[in-house]
């Protein structure tokens, strides 16, 4: 077919539909190439008749060139079409192929903090976000900050109140800190006043271990001391604490806590403190209310010690009891994370059973 | 304590309040009342009944009876065991349907041929001490078909109380009958303010040659005491329900006196004393056999009763045997004293002796009140022994109580809430003190309160009768504080870096037993407890890897398979030092004596330690685990291998070719690597069971002293990578080729990262190839070609000189 003969209407309109049907007879990418090369490639019928423009007459070429670029664009587009649908096809089938089970996942040991540590920081951060400190100090511990600085004389009796492990040498006054009160001793001793420190840390007691007793556990105590300090702050500290850890309810006022008279040597007044139960948040103590497991139907858990630092302290450590006061409070905090988890053995805590500090290792 | 409510209203006499609501009072003004028990509440159909007639049945192997019983309304046949009574006697008699405590219920059944329709109660079984096998007979004007529950008021509360170690006063009923009666307003009826008479001239001889131990000494002589009189039935059932046991009529005359006041009464057989008594101290090598029958060899703090004899008494602990009462004593002497709280519980705790006299001399007892307790006691012996007073005798060396200053205004400001001048005077007389002038108060305490010896005390006990509940509640102000300190910060991370490389935290008790430490290598002499819960585990660990390999194999023999567990903590390195002379509490330590404190105490550092076992567990998990630590924490921790001995021992539990000492600036600061077999072996682990411990303190300490890191400069230009194969001899660590490359290739060095280990027959014997690829780049321009080439020849001429590398053909 010579040039004049490729411009015509019919002959580019037969080439379009072949070029048409050839793209879509194409099963494969691989013969869609193939087709793209006989059908739009230099020596397609196409591209020969856009070459015959050139051959004929000044008058004539506008329209032979719209007519080639209509059925060249045509075809183009017939032939991106279906490269798309083609490539479409294709990665549908890979993408099948490639398929996982998205449910099996290669094992990984997952860590986990304990929830001891856990909790211990918790009640550190309630502190440090009223611009408290987290004062520390050694388990091994001397006599004096243990307990005659803290007023326990000689041979006062509560010395027995709590039973001390002793280390050796003998008669040289070292002990496993039976309280972390010692903690406070040294603050009041080194710090500038006034004195705001959280004091958490691991705690000593010749007590056998049974499901409520560990001869090992962990306290968190807290010391104030400060000019104008008042037993009203330490009831609304405690107050704050405990909705920290426990939250508040549905009617807007938080858990509370409640404090009743008792004795430690180091605090005048002193105070044992009670938590409002967390769970019943009380009712079960009310005529009619539903029994609850948590606090025995009383209403109230037992959750430690608080008290005005006795100014026989504040002495002891070179504080000035006519200018200053404080308060102080302690409390278990194995105790605390019995209560928050429901659970009813404290061996668990110290048996390194990793079940344990895993299920409850999303504590934050 | 255990207080009876009957007995309790018997000092105040108008309490009419429930047994709950008492207690309930009292633990909100801080007694801690434990529980409220109740007898006679399970006792019901008990009636009196009169025994008509009394048979006697024969041909059984011990004696028994067929009687009939009348409740006034009817006649019931009954079979009773007992022979204590007669025809006409009056009796308790529990019908068909009674029940008795713990739950006995009483029906009608057929027993020795007869049909036993009811029972004939003994006082045992009424809940009553008495004869066990006798029955209860009652007396004759009891009213036939009264309920006999109501009749003998077997129906009480008995308050169980928790006596903190400064409340001596409430170890009777007169201290809680004066807080009860406080709580409710009411009247006490003090019994210890009862007339007693002057102290005779002619009086027993005593003397004290201790008088600061023993400041008052009343003795009093009582004759002509029916050696035959017994407790009555209602004084042997308050010292039942306040739990002690009635033992005679004297004993337990002094027992009901100390119960109600507080007072410790000792009687002495008179007849038993050689001349007069003498209060001193123990002087060397005395000894005296005690009321329980041991003999005891007395120490010079012992504070003695003598007489000529020698020692007679431990005083206010216990009573000596040749002395004691007994069955046919006659005439006694009673003592009621006052000594010293520290020198009785000096002596009961020396001579493992604790008594009721004891506990409450050591928490104080009333001096005041010696005279009335043995007027108490010599009343009871008159009206229930037919005994005569005798002389009285009374030493009496008290010092004057103290008087204390109190600004009125004092409680309120502690308590942050506002209390009348009236109120804080009220509750002071409240609790027994004597208050003069208006602002400041003088106060003198009450001789049964050597409690209050400050104006802490005084406040408290506005406080606590006011109510604690009415105080308010304040959130107090903390000037700005620095948040955690670095070293608590880097800590959280420390242990957050561990649990994210997948191990699990656990908390341990730090008591370990030599042998375990033994398994580990030994050469440890940490601190030991001297009374260990455990015998076996009497020292503190002075490493965490004993606690983490026992809480593994603890895990592994529970079922599971793949175990990672660290713990971060104290350990304890080396015994503590001799003692200092205690500091005293009348102000701070000196700085020399704050040092002695100080430097007595065995270093504890914190360390971190990692155990697994199982699955994938390898060394490199465990080195890895502390080397991440470490850079989590900004430092750079080299593992390096220990040169082993020549059995291939290793200093620590280690395999020798797979750990590694963790080295923080050239120093070690941990170990970390698979266990030594042997070690596996001997504790029950997993073979290739992997752990590791560094120095958490030295760690934290590095972190927080090197300060802000500067930022590194982030360069835009291209890198250029290029692979360098080197061949070193096996025994090359990777670590040392590295660093020379690292030193060889310079600054334009950005990353180097070993991705091949060959060994084999193409780098030759005892060699091994390693190839590592660089990535160079500069901060301000492309690196050219010839940059590129310069350092990488740089870099493997340097570890050719140092790590005597070649570059592998």
């Amino acid at each position: 077919m010579s040039g004049p003969d490729l411009l015509a209407p019919e002959a580019l309109e037969r080439a379009r539909d072949e070029a048409l049907a050839a793209f879509t007879a194409a099963p494969t990418l691989e013969s869609l190439a193939a087709a793209r090369t006989a059908h739009i490639g230099d020596r397609s019928a196409v591209a020969r008749a856009r070459k015959a423009i050139g051959s004929l007459p000044g008058t004539e070429k506008a329209d032979a060139g719209k007519r080639v670029n209509v059925a060249a664009s045509a075809v183009q587009e017939a032939f991106e079409q279906r490269k798309r649908a083609l490539e479409q096809e294709r990665d549908q089938r890979v993408l099948l192929e490639e398929a996982v089970d998205v449910t099996v996942l290669p094992p990984r040991r997952r860590g986990a903090r304990h929830p001891l540590t856990t909790l211990s920081e918790r009640v550190a951060d309630v502190f440090v976000a009223m611009g408290w400190e987290v004062a520390e100090g050694p388990e091994v511990e001397h006599e004096w900050f243990n307990f005659d600085a803290l007023n326990f004389g000689g041979d006062h009796p509560a010395r027995e109140m709590q039973d001390t492990l002793f280390v050796e040498p003998a008669g040289s006054g070292l002990v496993l800190r039976t309280h972390t009160s010692p903690v406070q001793v040294r603050s009041m001793l080194d710090r500038e006043l006034p004195i705001y420190v959280i004091c958490p840390g691991r705690v000593y007691r010749a007590d056998a271990l049974d499901a409520t007793h560990s001869p090992v556990f962990a306290q968190v105590e807290g010391l104030v001391v400060d000019e104008g300090i008042t037993m009203a702050h330490l009831r609304g500290t405690l107050d704050h604490l405990a909705v920290a850890l426990f939250g508040s309810v549905g009617d807007g006022k938080g858990i509370r806590t409640r404090i009743r008279p008792n004795y430690f040597p180091f605090t005048e007044p002193s105070a044992e403190m009670d938590l409002q139960c967390f769970a019943c948040r009380g009712a079960s103590a009310q005529p009619g209310g539903e029994p609850c497991r948590v606090c025995s139907s009383e209403g109230w858990i037992e959750w430690g010690g608080c008290g005005m630092v006795n100014p026989t302290v504040l002495v002891a450590c070179g504080i000035d009891p006519e200018r200053y006061s404080g308060f102080a409070f302690g409390m278990g905090l194995d105790r605390t994370l019995m209560f928050r988890h429901d659970l009813h053995d404290i061996r668990d805590i110290y048996e390194g059973d990793l079940r344990f500090t895993s299920a409850l290792g999303s504590e934050v | 304590m255990r207080v009876p409510v009957s007995w309790l209203r018997t000092l105040v006499p108008d309490l009419t309040a429930s047994a709950d609501d008492i207690a309930a009072a009292l633990v909100r003004v801080g007694l801690e009342v434990e529980q409220v028990h109740r007898v006679g509440h399970d006792i019901s159909g008990v009636v009196v009944g009169e025994v008509l007639d009394v048979e006697e049945l024969a041909g059984f192997k011990k004696p028994i009876r067929f009687c009939h019983v009348s409740v006034g309304d009817a006649v019931h046949d009954v079979v009773c065991g007992a022979t204590n009574f007669a025809a006409g006697d009056r009796v308790a008699f529990a019908t068909p349907g009674a029940v008795l405590p713990g739950d006995f219920r009483i029906a009608t059944r057929q027993t020795y041929g007869h049909t036993s329709d009811g029972m004939i109660c003994s006082a045992a079984e009424l809940g009553l001490s008495g004869d066990p096998d006798g029955i209860l007979v009652l007396p004759v004007d009891s009213p036939l078909g009264a309920d006999v529950v109501e009749l003998l008021a077997l129906r009480d509360e008995v308050l169980d109380i928790a006596v903190t170690p400064d409340r001596g006063y409430q170890l009777s009923v007169r201290g809680v009958a004066r807080e009860a009666a406080s709580a409710f307003g009411l009247a006490l009826a003090d019994p210890g303010l009862a007339e007693t008479p002057s102290a005779d001239s002619d009086g027993f001889v005593v003397r004290v040659d201790a008088p600061e131990a023993c400041d008052r000494y009343v003795a009093r002589v009582v004759t002509g005491l029916d050696p035959a009189a017994q407790s009555p039935a209602w004084l042997q059932r308050r010292l039942t329900l306040a739990g002690m046991r009635p033992i005679s009529l004297a004993v337990d005359v002094t027992n009901t006196v100390m119960l109600e006041l507080g007072q410790p009464l000792h009687a002495f057989d008179l007849a038993a004393l050689r001349g007069a008594i003498v209060v001193r101290r123990a002087a060397a090598g005395e000894r005296l056999v005690t009321l329980d029958g041991q003999d005891r060899a007395l120490d010079p703090g012992d504070l003695l009763i003598t007489d000529d004899s020698g020692p007679i008494a431990l005083a206010g602990v216990m009573g000596g045997g040749p002395t004691e009462v007994t069955a046919a004593t006659r005439s006694l002497l009673i003592e009621s004293a006052h000594f010293a709280p520290l020198s009785i519980a000096r002596t009961a705790r020396r001579h493992r002796l604790p008594s009721e006299a004891s506990r409450r001399y050591e928490r104080g007892v009333d001096p005041a009140l010696a005279a009335a307790a043995a007027e108490a006691a010599v009343r009871l012996l008159v009206t229930l022994a037919g005994a005569s007073a005798g002389v009285v005798t009374d030493v009496d060396t008290r010092a004057p109580q103290p008087i204390l200053v109190l600004p009125a205004a004092a409680p309120g400001r502690l308590a942050g809430r506002d209390y009348a001048p009236q109120v804080v005077r009220r509750r002071l007389e409240d609790v027994g003190c004597t208050v003069a002038g208006d602002d400041p108060l003088a106060v003198t305490p009450p001789s049964w309160r050597p409690d209050l010896t400050g104006r802490a005390e005084l406040i408290e006990e506005v406080l606590r009768l006011e109510g604690y509940d009415t105080i308010p509640v304040v959130l107090p102000t903390a000037p700005a504080g620095r948040g955690l300190s670095a070293e608590q910060r880097l800590r959280r991370k420390a242990s957050r870096s561990v649990a994210a490389a997948g191990f699990v935290e656990v908390v341990l008790p730090p008591f370990v037993s030599p042998e375990s430490l033994d398994a580990l290598g030994g050469g440890m002499d940490p601190p030991r407890v001297l009374n260990p819960l455990s015998a076996q585990e009497a020292l503190l660990r002075p490493t965490l890897l004993p606690g983490l390999l026992a809480a593994v194999a603890r895990n592994v023999s529970r079922g599971l398979v793949d175990v990672a567990v660290y713990e971060t903590g104290h350990v304890f390195v080396g015994p503590g030092g001799t003692a200092p002379p205690t500091p005293g509490v009348d102000g701070p330590p000196t700085a020399e004596q704050r040092a002695a404190l100080d430097g007595a105490l065995p270093p504890q550092p914190r360390h971190v330690g990692v155990a697994l076992a199982g699955g994938p567990a390898s060394w490199d998990a465990a080195v890895g685990a502390l080397v991440e630590l470490g850079g989590a924490l900004g430092l750079t921790l080299q593992p390096r291998a220990v040169e082993a001995g020549p059995d291939l021992h290793h200093p620590g539990p280690y395999h020798p070719g797979r750990s590694a000492e963790l080295l923080l600036d050239g120093g070690r600061v941990g170990l970390a690597g698979e266990l030594h077999p042997r070690v596996c072996v001997a504790l029950g682990l997993p073979a290739r069971t992997c752990a590791g411990e560094a120095n958490l303190d030295a760690l934290v300490a590095a972190a927080a002293a090197a300060g802000p890191q500067p930022a590194p400069v982030v360069s835009h230009f291209p890198p250029a990578s290029v692979d360098v194969a080197l061949v070193v001899r096996r025994n090359v660590p990777a670590a040392e080729v590295e660093a020379a490359l690292r030193k060889g290739a310079g600054e334009l060095l950005e990353a180097v990262q070993l991705f091949d280990v060959y060994t084999g027959a193409q780098v030759g014997e005892g060699r091994r190839s390693l190839a590592y690829t660089l990535r160079l780049r500069a901060a301000d321009r492309t690196l050219t070609d010839v940059e590129v080439l310069a350092a990488r020849d740089s870099a493997i001429a340097e570890a050719g000189r140092r790590a005597g590398a070649v570059l592998r053909s």
